[in-house]
């Protein structure tokens, strides 16, 4: 009998010990705090069920996108071309990496890509996941031109940051799937949703009747027709995320989502950008072709180009474009600009 | 020996309670599966037809499809004795992408037979909602033009009477008058598909046609040298659209599906 018991608090007890490991330590869920806008007009964000938002991880994540021991010489971050008063992109047509090289690509300014439903990344749709996407800079010969062998083996040797991917996935012990699931977090947490616009739409400011006349072109099939790939106020992404050719060129130099799928019909199509935040997003186009928005409104109202893949939303070609009047040109200007939110650029959660 | 007795006494008398639930009324529901196929008159049409200059419509101009995708709405059963179970519903079939094709209702069908109809874009009054699907599919209307959703994006290209290619925009909408502030509708422009009666049984998929060269055909020849772009604010053209859409759309073949 007396045995009996013994076992039977032997027994309690492992219970006991197994519980204890039930109640370690858990990094704490950080919802992405969704604005009224997009709650109420569109679909939720996409949030991988295998990284899930984190204060750890997102914590984590925007120390290592301002860190330049991402870079193999320890000079530049992802902040470098993403930055945070250019609504994280750079203000050169092209960006130059550590060796001082130029890419071919405008640095694709970073917002909202929570709500990028297709989940194709970058100008060609190359990168399928933000945590994939993350993974590019860190290797890429003319960027940060590291080996993610080095820089994981860098991390770990840091005084704090094993100790950051602790609190962050419950281990010390650094990958480069964990890096960039950290840095895709930070990424996510980017919600740009506070323009004159926004609180337009809102009720809470109105528009300039020059302002109102720019979203009537924005919105007329006849005059601007922008809303086909752009959205418009029930969709305040301002883009819709897939890709089109603009008429920028007869022919290619570089193929864009062509490149990457391998169809001939793709070729010329680049991702349709957010035009939220132009104000801070100049120069414009995938290779940063146009240092001004007039330089853009001009070019879909007397600039555009044929090719055999342009978009058949594309209108008048033959005449160059929609043909919009100066006043057209600078009322449409004026409506874009609405679009833009210091509030995003200066928010302080986004600073290094 | 004597508890397996009691067991096995105890599961023959739970299985029959079980069966005691089934009722001589009871009718059986069914998985209805609404099959979206395309088509060029006889020819198959997918999303890997699109973007070559292929078909010829029946004015006689070569196009290429480059986008196509449409909304259905309210499809509704109605039995022989009148009753009518309408699903208050709506459906983004986008053939581009080759997603929403095929689809299963929310509501399973009691088994018997119907006839079965839905609405090719929405109702005014279900047009006037805020649907989160369709504004993130960017496929509203301008409030200028009334509001609401596209029926449909049909785009493509080409080769037009100065043998040019040329982009299309057979977008059809509400037909509007007067865009601004104040528009006024000539007439209703979404309207109803019948697809004639159909016999539920078992778990059914349910194929409807939709023959795109239709859009070009009757009862208006369409000239797309006439009528190719900036067709939303064209309430002539729209009414044309809802005319010769009416025959796009024809009832396929309808099957029991075996699970496996």
């Amino acid at each position: 009998m007396h045995l009996k018991r013994i076992y039977i608090r032997l027994i309690i007890l492992l219970f006991l010990s197994c519980s204890k490991e039930d109640t370690a330590y858990e990094p704490t869920p950080q919802l992405l705090n969704i604005p009224q806008l997009f709650s109420d007009n569109i679909i939720p964000p996409i949030i991988p069920t295998n990284n899930p938002q984190t204060v750890e991880g997102i914590a984590l994540g925007k120390k290592l996108f301002f860190d330049t021991i991402l870079s193999s010489n320890g000079t530049q971050a992802c902040a470098s071309c993403h930055a945070p008063q250019n609504a994280f992109t750079d203000n050169t047509p092209t960006s130059d990496g550590i060796d001082g090289v130029f890419g071919t690509r405008n640095s694709m300014p970073l917002f909202n890509l929570a709500w990028n439903y297709g989940e194709r990344f970058t100008w060609d749709g190359k990168e399928l996941s933000l945590e994939r996407q993350a993974e590019e800079p860190v290797q890429n010969p003319i960027e940060l031109h590291s080996n993610w062998g080095n820089v994981v083996s860098i991390l770990q040797m840091h005084p704090e940051y094993p100790e950051l991917f602790r609190l962050a996935f419950k281990t010390s012990t650094i990958t480069k799937e964990l890096t960039t699931k950290a840095i895709a977090q930070f990424e996510r947490t980017l919600i740009s949703a506070n323009s004159k616009f926004d609180r337009y739409s809102l009720g809470e400011t109105s528009l300039t009747p020059q302002e109102l006349n720019g979203l009537d072109i924005f919105l007329s099939e006849d005059k601007g027709d922008c809303f086909h790939c752009h959205g418009n106020p029930n969709n305040p992404l301002w883009t819709d995320n897939i890709f089109h050719n603009n008429g920028l060129d007869t022919t290619f130099a570089d193929l864009g989502l062509g490149g990457v799928t391998g169809d001939p019909n793709d070729n010329g199509k680049f991702k349709s950008p957010s035009l939220r935040n132009l104000a801070y997003t100049a120069p414009y186009m995938h290779d940063g072709r146009f240092a001004t928005l007039d330089d853009v409104i001009n070019h879909y109202s007397e600039g555009l180009q044929n090719s055999s893949t342009i978009d058949p939303l594309m209108k008048q070609i033959n005449q160059g474009g929609v043909q919009l009047s100066d006043e057209d040109k600078a009322d449409l200007k004026a409506f874009l600009l609405t679009l833009s939110d210091p509030s995003f650029i200066n928010n302080p959660d986004f600073q290094n | 020996m004597k508890k397996i007795l009691i067991l096995i006494v105890f599961a023959v008398l739970s299985f029959t309670s079980c069966g005691e639930d089934l009722d001589d009324n009871f009718i059986p529901t069914t998985q209805t599966t609404f099959k979206f196929t395309h088509h060029w008159n006889d020819e198959i049409v997918t999303n890997a037809d699109f973007n070559t200059l292929q078909y010829t419509n029946e004015h006689g101009e070569l196009l290429s499809i480059e986008r196509l995708r449409y909304v259905i709405s309210d499809i509704t059963f109605v039995s022989g004795n009148n009753t009518q179970l309408a699903l208050d519903d709506y459906y983004l079939i986008d053939v581009t992408n080759n997603s929403g094709l095929n689809f299963s209702t929310q509501t399973e069908i009691p088994s018997g037979t119907y006839t079965v109809s839905f609405t090719f874009g929405l109702n005014n009054e279900d047009n006037s909602e805020n649907y989160l699907n369709l504004n993130s599919a960017s496929f509203n209307v301008p409030e200028m033009l009334g509001g609401g959703y596209h029926y449909m994006q049909f785009d493509g290209k080409f080769i037009n009477s100065n043998s040019e290619e040329q982009g299309f925009n057979y977008h059809a909408i509400r037909a509007v008058d007067n865009p601004g502030a104040n528009p006024t509708f000539p007439q209703d422009t979404f309207f109803t598909v019948n697809l004639g009666a159909i016999t539920v049984t078992g778990n059914t998929e349910i194929e409807v046609k939709m023959n795109i060269a239709e859009w070009f055909k009757s009862p208006n020849l369409w000239d797309l040298n006439d009528f190719n772009q900036m067709l939303m604010p064209n309430s002539t053209a729209q009414i044309m659209m809802f005319q010769n859409g009416q025959s796009a759309f024809s009832l396929g073949e309808v099957a029991e599906i075996i699970d496996n």
